[in-house]
């Protein structure tokens, strides 16, 4: 392999651009400064005709590095792409067929798409062209086509943790699609909840009755296929390393541990029953005659048994249950402490087919479900309709208290509880009472998922002791799920109330720990149907993961990227920053503090070098240098030119496409902008903006995406650490006694079409008035 | 256009909206070869005309922005749109799409630079806006538009418009003898993202939808609030274009009713909540701003919840539990009036509002029995929606009698109505089992080489 740079710029006079250009100008700068050995004009690049030109000097010339002169790098994208790595294809992503990298200066939408057509404001618009080709110039010399990670890992079995429904289902469809797949059960059998229910919601129509749960028939699949290997009383003691190359350690209960090698992880560790002794006020534990509708499955299960179909019996006396009350959303929808917050969504559903299993063994049993909203979805409308025509009541109304009286003896002789349900009828508007022999309380999922790690917000210190998981507050003792042998903790972070969701609603499976993939109601709270489907999809993401693992490609959302950090050792302070704020947690720390990189957990977002106070990450294509160069490259008029100079920093996921769609809406904008792409805000090193101030660049606006809460970065955090970051740069500004306004950081979104030309020019105004950089041609 | 390469262990895709895009993707990133048939001139679907998604009020073209890089970036998957599906015959491992390429008069090698639309100035019902405004003939289908092509819309086509549409582009990129086409793609696996549409509000007679320019469907005041939509993002009547502030929101407006739609369309609580927020977004603490939300349930399940909880809080928004029985025009403002009892206490109400919302139920968007002849048939629920069963390759209730023969997937709300977050699980799950059959396919072809 050669190193030699040798590199082409073409520029484009299509669309307006010659139009509108000086093109032989731009063919001089980039020959004369950008140093190209190859430059050429052509009337219209995107033609096969064009492309057949640069694809002749790329096999022929020797070129490695091309500059494309032309439209947006959102434009005819396909058409510009000269890496010969087929994104998909196995085994191609090696040397022989690396191809070349690319650099867009954006002529077209950047320039005179966004500039005004008149004579008044060519040179402006020339200047702006200029100063794009040399950037492209300077970034292209910068930047390498990346190669995959020769130490990447190609382990293809998938290890599913959970053998409840949607762990079971998670292992069927992955070994059906061919995979091996190893599951880990922490208890002595499969099956989980779904094993203890009489019988299941129905999946598809008639939507009218339950469905005979055939979970013993997906265990047995289990058991026979040939390709899963099932591990009972089990649990991860250990997690290491990465997609393709996971290290697992499976303790089992005797306390033998074996070690397996894995690709990917589904994490399918399911709910925790709600404790419903928090309810005292419903009556549970009071008397036996109030359950939760777990306990109910298990009453119907043992009264249903093999001999046949039997009535439901009371748990207090045994008396055959004539009336049966149903309070949905208890303990849920609700601020109270201890009370769950969150709707649990299957809990409607279920009570209706309980109600059912009452109904339909003897229609005169009395079965009431008193609700706030009935929340039946989807074709669950058709089981709520089956279950007003076997006779159930609903009321809607809000149960206040349950009261628990002892019946010396009743009419059939036997001692029991009489039960008496006080509640608001919202139709009525008042208080009523009804008396039940038995209580339903429609509790919900509590999510199993691990060691909360982000539990308290660690200050500095704290993180760089590793102590992100412990609180100074008494916590309650959870069980770690995975184990992992994280610098940033042993469970996947939680998102809201305890679930290890996905943030994103285009993206529901991108947990932050890549390679793991959570499902069923870890996640969110949901039934069996529910969990079956999203069990395949996260056992769709853990295949993806090792097969993209196999090929050194990231996953989403740079999805396809060979690049990987790479790290200078030997300029490394040990300060943890990478390390600390990798927000997928991909980087851990060696024995002597410095950063040990795991390539296949990294999602190429740059953060890593954003943080680096040294610069000592990089990406083979992307990193200080390709940026810094740029900044470096425009060319900078003198303090009396009235030219100032305003460098853009655009997240190029968001603001950049609203900057390219305000331009093919012919918005204008000030003239002065620079704008360079990046990858997330959260990759902006201090040094560009140090560097941009040193150029004699008047002032720098950062665009990134919404932060906090609803943040809608794409990797998390990048937002977040850029506004924190340049906070702090503030203080530097004012030791140079440079105004603060020097430096803006923006929330911008992709839709801000009108918004994001406005905000330029209201800072190109500002930075009028406040006037130029001090600092301009020293 | 008709040189498409596909094999038995292709997957095909059908519908480009964020449920089809998905599963393409999640397959084609496995190292599949996937093709995705898009009817429309750009990639996009439903999604691509929503303003914001609940809960985050976030921006439907954000995560379509890193789709279609995806896509750009992968060179095992294949675009076609302005393709219909028409007929589906064969079995898992072997089927035959028929499709049909309409013209779009532009060819691969437009720039979009918009030279033919300012040439043009005929115009045209804009789609993308539900025909609430008009838009050149020569047009770009919206500002995300994927391919970034031109589309000359087939009424200018021989008409002096065409002609100019045709001269004034630079590079020779309009064909306006482009003649519809057939082709016949080979499939292993077949995924049906066809989405959905929204129930035909004008079959609810009581609400007026076609008597009443106020009465509009939840689905247009999405475009209503794009500021490149048919108001230029602000809320107005459109019986006499003032500012609506005054907004009623009318839940299950063709679901759960078996006149219309028996099911349940899941999305409208928080459709009409999430619109609900944008009164404030567009008058702030004007206390002439109200929401109205006439519902049966509020149906916020799981962390939905807390944003239910949220919208609570805010004083402009007041909640009724009515099923509204009917909507009349005021005699003399001319604002509708609606008719019904608050079942909270049994009050008999009538209620003028500026706009009424109807929260429209989802229906399937595709007639999908009608095209598909496959050996195995395929399932669908009485709503058109289709099933996850053995006869579509499925194994919901665990029987897999036939899994082995089929591979017809429903992706997304070709499947049920789904909000968008469950959309995407759907097409992440689809987009398995497809790779599941042409894994088979191509496990027993190289067995049967090797023998």
């Amino acid at each position: 392999m050669t190193n030699e740079v040798k590199v082409a710029a073409y520029m484009c006079k299509g669309c307006g651009l010659g139009e509108r250009l000086d093109t032989k100008l731009l063919v001089d700068i980039a020959q004369s400064e950008g140093g190209v050995s190859i430059c050429k004009s052509h009337d219209y690049l995107c033609s096969s005709d064009g492309i057949a030109t640069i694809r002749d000097d790329i096999d022929n010339q020797g070129v490695t590095h091309v500059v494309i002169g032309a439209c947006s790098r959102r434009s005819k994208t396909e058409a510009f792409n000269f890496s010969a790595t087929d994104a998909g294809r196995v085994g191609a992503a090696d040397e022989a067929t690396k191809g070349v990298a690319v650099a867009r200066a954006n002529l077209r939408e950047g320039v005179i798409w966004s500039q005004p057509d008149s004579d008044d404001a060519r040179e402006l618009t020339q200047d702006m062209a200029n100063d794009y080709v040399r950037m492209a110039c300077a970034e292209a010399k910068f930047m390498q086509q990346p190669v995959a990670d020769p130490e990447r890992g190609a382990n293809k079995r998938i290890l599913v943790v959970g053998g409840g429904i949607s762990g079971i289902t998670a292992a069927l469809e992955s070994a059906k699609a061919g995979y091996e797949v190893l599951l880990v059960e922490k208890t002595a059998h499969l099956g989980g909840w779904t094993k203890t229910f009489h019988r299941r919601l129905p999946a598809k129509e008639p939507y009218a009755h339950p469905h005979d749960n055939d979970i013993d028939e997906l265990v047995n699949q289990i058991e026979v296929a040939a390709n899963i290997t099932v591990f009972l009383n089990a649990t991860l003691t250990k997690t290491s390393g990465a997609p393709g190359q996971f290290s697992v350690d499976i303790t089992t209960e005797s306390g033998a541990t074996v070690t397996e090698n894995v690709g990917a992880l589904v994490q399918a560790s399911g709910f925790t029953r709600y404790d419903a002794s928090q309810l005292p006020e419903f009556g549970y534990g009071k008397s036996p005659d109030v359950v939760d509708q777990i306990e109910l499955e298990a009453l119907a299960k043992s009264a249903n048994g093999p001999n046949g179909e039997g009535g439901i019996a009371r748990p207090s006396d045994g008396k055959m249950v004539e009336s049966v009350v149903f309070v949905q959303c208890a303990g849920q929808r609700s601020d109270k402490p201890g009370h769950l917050p969150y709707c649990s969504g299957y809990c409607c559903n279920v009570s209706i087919k309980q109600a059912m299993y009452f109904k339909d063994q003897n229609p005169d049993i009395d079965t009431n479900v008193i609700y706030t909203d009935l929340r039946t979805p989807g074709n669950s409308e058709d089981f709520y309709r089956s279950a007003q025509l076997k006779g159930v009541v609903f009321t809607n109304g809000t149960v206040n208290k349950i009261e628990v009286n002892k019946i010396e003896v009743n009419k059939v002789g036997t001692e029991g509880d009489q039960l008496s349900v006080n509640f608001h009828d919202h139709i009525l508007d008042q208080d009523a009472i009804t008396h039940a022999d038995l209580v339903v309380l429609a509790t919900g999922q509590v999510p199993n998922s691990g060691v909360d790690i982000e539990s308290k917000i660690p200050d500095a210190n704290d993180r760089a002791d590793n102590t992100a998981g412990q609180s100074a507050q008494v916590k309650v003792s959870v069980e770690s799920i995975l184990n992992l042998d994280y610098r940033q903790g042993r469970d996947l972070p939680h998102l809201k109330h305890g679930f290890s969701d996905s943030h994103f609603i285009c993206f529901p499976y991108e947990t932050r720990r890549t390679g793991i993939y959570t499902c069923g109601p870890v996640r969110r709270p949901m039934d069996i149907v529910q969990s079956i489907e999203d069990a395949t999809g996260a056992a769709m993401k853990a295949i993806q993961a090792v097969e993209g693992a196999a090929m050194g490609r990231a996953a989403h959302p740079r999805s396809g990227d060979l690049s990987y950090p790479s790290f200078r050792k030997e300029g490394c302070t040990q300060c943890k920053r990478c390390t600390v704020e990798c927000p997928f947690g991909a980087i851990d720390e060696d024995e002597n503090h410095y950063p040990v990189f795991n390539e296949s957990r990294c999602r190429r977002c740059g953060t890593c070098m954003g943080a680096c106070p040294v610069r000592v990450i990089s990406f083979e294509n992307y990193s200080v240098d390709t940026v810094g160069q740029q900044i470096k490259a425009v060319d900078m008029p003198d303090e009396f030119d009235e030219k100032p100079r305003i460098l853009i920093l655009a997240c190029e996921n968001d603001a950049y496409p609203a900057l390219d769609m305000a331009a093919h809406n012919r918005i204008e904008y000030n003239a002065f902008v620079r704008i360079i792409p990046v990858r997330c805000l959260g990759s902006v090193n201090l040094i560009w903006v140090t560097d941009a101030i040193n150029a004699g660049f008047d002032g720098i606006m950062m665009m990134g995406c919404k932060k906090g809460e609803d943040y809608q970065c794409h990797f998390v955090s990048g937002s977040e650490l850029a506004h924190e970051r340049m906070s702090k740069i503030n203080d530097t500004l004012s030791q140079l006694q440079l105004e603060p306004e020097r430096v803006q950081t923006y929330e911008v979104e992709i839709t801000d079409i009108e918004r994001v030309p406005k905000l330029i020019n209201d800072y190109a105004a500002k930075i009028d008035e406040i006037g130029m950089n001090p600092f301009k041609g020293f | 256009m008709s040189n498409i390469v596909a094999t038995h262990e292709t997957i095909l895709v059908i519908g480009g909206g964020i449920s089809g895009m998905t599963t393409a993707l999640e397959a084609a990133e496995c190292g599949k070869d996937v093709i995705l048939i898009e009817k429309n001139p750009a990639l996009g679907g439903r999604v691509s005309q929503l303003y914001k998604y609940f809960p985050k009020l976030c921006r439907p073209s954000c995560g379509q922005e890193i789709n279609l890089r995806r896509i750009k970036a992968n060179k095992r998957l294949r675009v076609l749109t302005m393709a219909e599906i028409e007929n589906l015959t064969g079995e898992a491992g072997n089927y035959t799409a028929t499709v049909k390429i309409h013209p779009r008069y532009v060819k691969e090698n437009c720039t979009a630079c918009g030279a033919c639309a300012r040439a043009v100035t005929a115009q045209i019902d804009d789609p993308h806006n539900y025909g609430m405004s008009k838009i050149g003939a020569a047009y770009l289908p919206n500002n995300m538009a994927y391919p970034q092509r031109y589309v000359i819309d087939p009424s200018i086509v021989g008409t002096e418009q065409g002609e100019k549409a045709k001269a004034a582009c630079p590079v020779d990129a309009i064909d306006l003898d482009m003649q519809e086409q057939s082709m016949k793609i080979k499939c292993g696996a077949v995924v049906f993202a066809t989405g959905w549409r929204p129930y035909d509000a004008s079959r609810i007679e009581p609400y007026g939808y076609e008597r009443y320019e106020d009465v509009i469907t939840s689905v247009e005041l999405e475009r209503m609030m794009d500021p490149f939509g048919p108001s230029a993002g602000k809320l107005v009547r459109p019986s006499t274009g003032e500012e609506a502030k005054d907004i009623a929101f009318i839940q299950c407006a063709g679901s759960r009713d078996r006149n219309h739609l028996s099911h349940c369309s899941r999305i409208c609580c928080m459709a009409s909540l999430k619109q609900s927020t944008y009164l404030g977004e567009k008058y702030g603490d004007d206390e002439d701003a109200k929401a109205t939300i006439y519902y049966i349930d509020i149906r916020t399940i799981d962390r939905f919840e807390d944003f239910e909880r949220q919208v609570r809080q805010d004083k402009k928004v007041k909640f009724i539990k009515s099923k509204v029985a009917s909507i009349v025009k005021h005699p003399d403002s001319g604002k509708p009036v609606l008719i019904g009892v608050d079942t909270h206490g049994y009050h008999r109400y009538e209620n003028a509002h500026d706009l009424v919302v109807l929260a429209v139920g989802m229906q399937p968007s595709l007639d999908i029995a009608s095209i598909t002849h496959t050996t195995h048939g395929i399932a669908l629920d009485s709503s058109g929606f289709i099933e996850l069963d053995s006869a579509n390759g499925g194994s919901a209730n665990g029987d897999s009698e036939n899994a082995a023969v089929n591979g017809v997937f429903g992706a997304g709300c070709a499947s049920n109505p789904l909000d968008v977050n469950r959309s995407v699980q759907s097409a992440t799950a689809a987009a398995l089992r497809a790779i599941q059959v042409v894994n088979r396919v191509a496990a027993s072809s190289s067995a049967a080489r090797s023998q």
